[in-house]
């Protein structure tokens, strides 16, 4: 499970590189994602523009890195491809998350003071 | 040992329930849906439910031992596909399939759950499922509609 980090004004930009989160990784995403976010910004966005597939053990895999980070971060969710936002509608999963269309709907320009 | 055969309108899946073989005899029916011209999202669809259900089988039919026999037959029909699965491995629970519920979200994010979303994810895109117990075989059929956005 390969992941990229990009520090965004106060948060980190996640990008999970692999196309799949399963049965088969889901435990490498949780350790992953619990790696690239240690001692880094409390907000951090998982950008999941690369993955067009996840399964239910994926699904929990997320949940369970969104709880990873519970208390020291707040996991924000960018970049749904179609089958991973119909698993998170149908399971109202995307009630739970902050979800954003896309990387720049997560980091809106700063307003003009 | 994979087997895998494209027919006029079916492809058959001949596997044991290895991870590997699972996921690469998957693969194989991905892909002739793609010579068929399915979307990219009924293929995703497709290929979640019966992630799924194969899971399940290598999980708990066959209680992750890997070598287990799987059959899986899918046919194209108008408007969709069914499917129809045989394993050698235990019965379901109380000879039923699990009800899938929908999970209780308003929790702290720490009692989230983190299981349980895979037969309630096959209940919502299946239809028609009839599990059936034949003597030493589990036999689980549904259809699935594809094709209308």
């Amino acid at each position: 499970m390969d992941m990229t980090t990009t520090d965004i004004a106060d948060a980190r930009l996640v990008k999970v590189i692999d196309s799949r989160i399963d049965a088969a990784v889901a435990i490498q995403f949780k350790d992953t994602l619990r790696a690239v976010t240690q001692g880094g910004p409390h907000r951090v966005v998982l950008d999941l523009s690369d993955v067009t597939f996840i399964d239910s053990s994926g699904l929990g895999a997320v949940v369970a890195g969104m709880k990873l980070l519970n208390g020291d971060h707040v996991l924000e969710l960018a970049c749904l491809t179609p089958v991973v936002a119909k698993v998170f509608k149908l399971t109202r999963m995307d009630t739970v998350f902050k979800i954003h269309a896309d990387v720049a709907a997560a980091f809106p320009p700063a307003q003009a003071s | 040992m994979i087997e895998t055969a494209s027919h006029a309108n079916a492809f058959t899946i001949r596997c044991l329930s290895d991870t590997f073989e699972v996921r690469h005899s998957l693969q194989a029916l991905i892909d002739d849906m793609e010579g068929r011209n399915f979307l990219p999202e009924e293929r995703g669809t497709v290929e979640l439910v019966l992630a799924e259900v194969l899971n399940n089988i290598a999980e708990h039919a066959y209680e992750e031992r890997g070598d287990g026999a799987i059959a899986l037959d899918a046919t194209y029909i108008p408007g969709g596909m069914t499917f129809a699965l045989v394993d050698d491995g235990k019965p379901m629970p109380d000879g039923q399939t699990p009800l899938g519920m929908p999970a209780n979200l308003d929790v702290e994010v720490n009692d989230l759950p983190e299981g349980g979303f895979g037969w309630f994810l096959i209940g919502e895109l299946a239809r028609d499922l009839v599990y059936e117990r034949r003597d030493t075989q589990n036999h689980l059929s549904f259809r699935m509609i594809l094709g209308e956005g």
